[in-house]
């Protein structure tokens, strides 16, 4: 599969889902500047971390009126798949293609740190491969990640079971210091009503060697590819697996 | 014309005969621009002008050495045409004035000086030192100054990967903030600050210019008292948002091949940058300053020479490459614009609006600028303060207690309330993350992968410089060789009081003979580094600091070990021997209020013989997991191995026999006897790992093995220390927060 890595001024982590995709992966990955107003073919979108526009006024409040939303928001309406990862599910949720807001964090720090969560739909693109109620260990890196909405806006969430990805303990238990930052009902990721955007706090990306601390992040690229072949093939014994190389795969120098 | 009166020669910070040099260098009077680019290229900052005659003693050169002191970074050769491209560099004063910008703004500097030599920068680390928690005014600093390096590295997309922090009453007043940065550079394709090429234009680029930091560096050449407040102006402020565009707008530039040189404009700005990179290149600078995009109105030529207004950079570009350069800044949504051209004389010529206003020599501001040999005098308390009379200190309390209370001890105690605020994981390269000893970073497109530690112990340079310089470049180095890393250069940011009094001028030249006799016995060349002087505050020193940065090579990456016991069963391996040395330790601040003693001693060749021991056992998959023995000793070291895993170990460890009998205990336990390690490994391969380290004349021995959830100390045979595992990890871990979670007094 293709996917198209958004380059926003600012963006930090775009190199990071470019690594996971192309190098842990296997598959192909190409970057796009913010001002292209073209995805030039991709299958996938992915929105990486970072401060776009160095997050001044409101986190993602600038990034939303670059060139290429247009073109992402009509890949969405396509039904395309579309991750926002951190500070791309901030964009998202500014551009409108997710509901709700984010507040500062609870301790009013930035918080980078391993946390758990529990997959709560698989019938999106980017949980397809998870079983439901799996737990995956995952970092935050975030200043802003309480999630905020209206209790109307949170109701129909939980009603169209829009609640993707929630914080838990390693054992999958709501405990108040399972939340590392105080959104409301420990809601980590949600995805639109068409269920192809999803965004997220948390940093798969950055989970997908052990060398690292954790590959649990993965199976969230993974699933997408599942969920491409089985829409493109409508074969769904697909091994998702088939191309995962070992652990430290070195990459071509990435000096640049 | 102004006539320069003596009171404006003292307010720019120059003494009578410098200014006479002046005068007879230029052969007229100055400009009251030149005086001020005098005054800042002259400034102790800039000019190291009492620290210059030392510094040319250390070890710069070695096998792997690509670039040494003199450039924005030092360079190292790390295999497959890789440079690592590192330096350290303080931002004290700033950060006293105002601690978050401070803070913040000394992260943007060390990057800068990083990326301009066309290195990707990958790591940062920090190095702290701050007075008690317990004062509220030094909670403002600490807070805000943690803050500012997560707000500026975070933003950039930077990681911070490791560090130490310290605590002691003497950096009340004056704290240090020294930070690290590491990039990776094609070896041959390291970028220099240099300008050459007669015609070839000049560019600036980044941030407009403002009045904010004018005289920062004349700031930070000068010492604090209660009027420092004032200063506030001096300090700018950072845009880490225009450093990411510069960051990645600059490499786009280097690989494009149109590049000359490049240089940061840091401390003394827009003056430093052309002097400098004149200087290096043998060339000349013209610019004019009214083509300097200003972000107030009204600005005058020294104005604009002199701001240190944060995010910019100074390019000299190849003729014909103008186009290429202004379109790929545009790309970036940064303006380049060409301020001037090199030329042939070797001057820094400034015009406003086509008048000179300043014509100098670049190197009357560069190689001739005053170098003292400023006089030494051994200080007057140090003959005292080495004196320690164990038995005069009263009988040591219950060794329980003393463990539970240096594990609470702020400068022993767990660092995860800064590091949880750092990004420690951007970029996907960290195997070992901050506050586990040596920060370790993956080097992606190879196998190899990077460890880097910042240490050093002001207590033990205090009470012997000579001795306490070469144990910082031996912890640093231990650190780094305990992940399975050859430390393979250094870079030093030497941290003291005023100069111009000979007692700390004593303690700079001892510590510089020290840190080079240790640098050259450990093979790890200085590759650069910063000086800081003046770091008093009403006529009182911080304790003189000296903190060493050390990057070791580990060739295959998945062989990274970490601190951490890693199984139940292991066994541990005390490698080294601990002394009767509690001079200067933590035992001795935290239990009884004192500095006092010397140093414990260092053999460089046990201690290189150490080091080199821990590369081969983990290269040799023989050592599971391995930490150094430094600050709160080896008690605190087995508890650090403990910590975070969770796994508790039992030990029984020979006595050391001490003058006063009944501070033996505490001198097993907390003695801080450098060359040390401990270190796990499967139980049937200890007598292997016993039998490598007798072979490499490092003494070694098996002190027990990891089990249960309790730390058990036992002193030959009689057990010392048996707490749960879980109890003393919380002491360790909540610490910290326990000061600043409280609600926090408003200075």
């Amino acid at each position: 599969m293709k996917f198209a890595v958004v380059v926003f001024p600012g963006s930090n982590c775009d190199h990071d889902a470019y690594h996971a995709v192309t190098h842990v992966l296997g598959h192909d990955a190409a970057f796009v500047w913010h001002k292209e107003t073209s995805l030039s073919g991709a299958d996938v979108v992915i929105l990486p971390g970072g401060f776009a526009h160095g997050d001044y006024l409101r986190t993602g409040a600038i990034a939303r009126f670059s060139p290429i939303m247009e073109e992402v928001r009509r890949f969405a309406q396509a039904g395309g798949p579309v991750l926002g990862i951190c500070n791309g599910f901030q964009v998202l949720l500014e551009a409108g293609l997710l509901p709700g807001a984010m507040l500062r964090n609870r301790s009013l720090q930035y918080q980078c740190e391993y946390v758990f969560l529990r997959i709560e739909q698989t019938d999106t693109p980017f949980t397809s491969a998870c079983r439901q109620g799996q737990v995956l260990k995952i970092p935050i890196a975030h200043g802003e990640g309480n999630y905020y909405a209206e209790p109307e806006v949170v109701e129909r969430l939980e009603r169209n079971r829009q609640v993707v990805f929630r914080y838990t303990t390693a054992e999958g238990a709501i405990t108040p210091e399972a939340n590392p930052n105080g959104s409301v009902r420990h809601i980590a990721g949600l995805c639109n009503e068409a269920r192809n955007v999803v965004g997220l706090m948390p940093h798969p990306e950055r989970a997908c060697e052990l060398a690292l601390g954790s590959a649990d992040g993965l199976v969230v690229l993974e699933s997408v590819v599942k969920w491409g072949r089985e829409s493109f093939l409508g074969d769904s014994r697909t091994d998702v697996t088939r191309d995962r190389p070992q652990e430290m795969t070195p990459d071509p120098i990435s000096v640049r | 014309m102004t006539t320069i009166s003596d009171e404006l020669i003292q307010q720019h910070g120059l003494t009578r005969d410098e200014y006479e040099r002046i005068l007879h260098m230029l052969g007229r009077e100055p400009t009251v621009t030149e005086l001020g680019i005098f005054s800042v290229m002259w400034s102790e900052h800039c000019s190291y002008k009492s620290s210059r005659v030392h510094l040319k003693t250390l070890p710069t050169t070695g096998r792997r050495v690509l670039q040494g002191p003199g450039e924005n970074a030092g360079a190292v050769d790390i295999g497959d045409d890789l440079a690592a491209v590192f330096k350290i560099e303080s931002h004290n004063h700033p950060s006293f004035i105002e601690p978050y910008q401070g803070a913040a703004t000394g992260v943007g500097g060390i990057i800068r000086d990083i990326f301009t030599m066309g290195a990707r920068p990958i790591a940062l680390l920090n190095s702290l030192r701050f007075g008690p928690l317990d004062d509220p005014l030094v909670r403002r600093t600490f807070v805000g100054v943690v803050g500012g390096i997560a707000g500026y590295g975070n933003s950039i997309g930077i990681p911070t990967v490791g560090g130490e922090i310290a605590f002691d009453e003497s950096y009340t007043g004056n704290p240090l903030v020294n930070v690290f940065c590491l990039g990776i550079a094609k070896a041959d394709e390291i970028v220099k600050g240099v300008a050459s090429g007669v015609g070839n234009a000049v560019y600036y680029v980044g941030a407009k210019t403002g009045r904010d930091g004018i005289h920062g560096a004349t700031m930070a050449s000068a010492e604090f008292d209660e009027k420092s407040a004032e200063k506030r102006p001096a300090v700018q402020v950072g845009d880490p948002f225009m450093e990411k565009l510069l960051l990645e707008a600059c490499l786009e530039v280097m690989r494009s091949g149109v590049l000359v040189g490049i240089q940061d404009m840091g401390a003394a700005g827009l003056t430093c940058s052309t002097c400098e990179m004149g200087s290096r290149g043998g060339a000349g600078v013209t610019i004019d300053v009214s083509l300097v995009p200003q972000r107030e109105t009204g600005m005058t030529p020294y104005e604009i020479m002199l701001s240190e207004s944060q995010e910019r950079m100074l390019l000299v570009v190849k003729r014909g490459g103008e186009a290429e350069v202004e379109r790929i800044f545009e790309k970036w949504d940064l303006h380049a614009v060409r301020i001037g051209e090199v030329t042939a004389d070797r001057r820094l010529c400034v015009k406003h609006h086509g008048e000179v206003v300043a014509d100098v020599p670049n190197a009357a501001l560069t190689d001739e600028a005053p170098v003292y040999r400023r006089p030494l005098a051994e200080p007057a308390y140090l003959a005292d303060a080495q004196r320690l009379s164990l038995t005069s200190l009263g009988a040591p309390p219950p060794v329980r207690d003393v463990f539970r209370r240096i594990l609470a001890s702020p400068s022993v105690a767990s660092k995860q309330w800064a590091y949880r605020q750092y990004d420690h994981m951007v970029r996907t390269n960290t195997l070992v993350i901050p506050g586990m000893g040596a920060g370790v970073v993956r080097v992606k497109g190879t196998t190899r992968a990077l460890a880097m530690s910042v240490d050093g112990n002001g207590r033990f340079v205090y009470l012997d410089p000579f001795i306490g310089a070469q144990l910082a470049v031996a912890e640093a180095a231990r650190n780094v060789a305990c992940t399975g890393a050859q430390p393979i250069g250094a870079t030093n940011c030497l941290n003291f009081g005023n100069p111009e009094r000979p007692e700390i001028m004593w303690q700079f030249a001892r510590t510089v003979e020290g840190m080079g006799a240790a640098c050259r016995a450990l093979d790890v060349p200085i590759t650069g580094g910063n000086v800081s002087l003046y770091n008093e505050t009403d006529g009182r020193a911080v304790l003189p600091t000296p903190v060493v940065g050390v990057v070791g090579l580990i060739e295959d990456a998945s062989m990274v070990v970490r601190r951490a016991f890693r199984s139940d069963g292991d066994a541990i391996v005390l490698l080294g021997t601990g002394r009767d040395e509690l001079g200067g330790s933590e035992y001795l601040k935290v239990v009884h209020g004192v500095t006092r003693g010397t140093p414990p001693a260092l053999d460089l060749a046990r201690e290189g013989a150490l080091q080199r021991l821990l590369v081969r056992g983990v290269a040799a998959g023989l050592i599971r997991s391995a930490h150094d023995c430094s600050e709160g000793g080896l008690a605190v070291t087995v508890a650090e191995c403990c910590f975070t895993t969770g796994f508790g170990a039992s030990l029984d460890v020979p006595a050391v026999a001490a003058s006063a009998p009944e501070f033996g205990p505490v001198a097993t336990l907390f003695g801080e006897s450098p060359s040390r390690a401990v270190v796990s490994v499967d139980a049937g391969r200890a007598d292997e790992l016993v039998r490598m380290a007798v072979a490499a004349a490092v003494p070694a021995a098996v002190i027990g093995r990891v089990s249960g959830e309790r730390i058990r100390i036992a002193i030959d045979g009689t057990v010392a220390i048996d707490e749960p595992l879980a109890d003393v990890e919380a002491l360790w871990a909540n610490a910290i927060g326990r000061w600043l979670d409280r609600p926090r007094a408003v200075a």
